[in-house]
């Protein structure tokens, strides 16, 4: 006997992401740009850069991976971690011999800070084209 | 460069605001909306805990 049951489109594998977030860790925005959200690459852009462009202009110390005691651990590798979210702008930086020892004064510790904020941002940024770039979002 | 507490909070607050209204909601006016309240609600922490420290320390 025939079945009159008509067979369900099958849901659209979330695929082609990988690309995306990779762009969005180098470039801030570009996943958006990609994605084709212009306004709101450009956003992204601006925020990250500029973030991270005060942050060398404060003379930020970047953080490089420690171990010891769990405190430093935390704070050196999540430190690192967070540098490294800013993409292009962490490694041509790097690249280009930018190595500012830690000192003390606020405007220094302040520019450290504004350094990982970015790339923290940047992390941010990226879950956000990954979930529109696999339609969990709009 | 040589900024005071508050213009580098500023500025950290305003960067911060504006990637976090980007990212959340679903329209443009509410993505308007709400990184205007993240920014005006970094300023009152931010002068909130100063007058506290502040008072903290006599």
């Amino acid at each position: 006997m025939a079945t009159n049951v008509k067979a369900q489109p099958a849901a659209e594998p979330a695929r082609g992401w990988y690309g995306t977030v990779i762009l969005a860790w180098l470039v801030p925005g570009a996943g958006h740009f990609l994605l084709k959200r212009p306004w709101r690459g450009a956003l992204i852009l601006a925020s990250v850069a500029l973030m991270f462009l005060l942050g060398l202009m404060m003379r930020g110390a970047m953080f490089q991976p420690q171990t010891g005691d769990v405190l430093t651990t935390i704070i050196y590798c999540g430190g690192f971690l967070g540098d490294l979210a800013s993409g292009l702008l962490y490694l041509l930086t790097v690249w280009l011999g930018y190595a500012q020892p830690d000192m003390a004064g606020h405007v220094h510790d302040y520019g450290t800070k504004f350094l990982v904020a970015a790339g923290l941002l940047n992390v941010l940024a990226m879950v956000d084209a990954y979930e529109i770039a696999t339609k969990q979002k709009d | 460069m040589n900024l005071s507490h508050f213009e580098a909070a500023i500025l950290f607050a305003l960067f911060a605001s504006v990637v976090l209204g980007v990212i959340t909601k679903r329209n443009d006016a509410e993505r308007l909306r709400y990184g205007v309240r993240c920014f005006a609600y970094f300023v009152a922490a931010l002068i909130g805990l100063g007058w506290l420290m502040k008072l903290g320390h006599g």
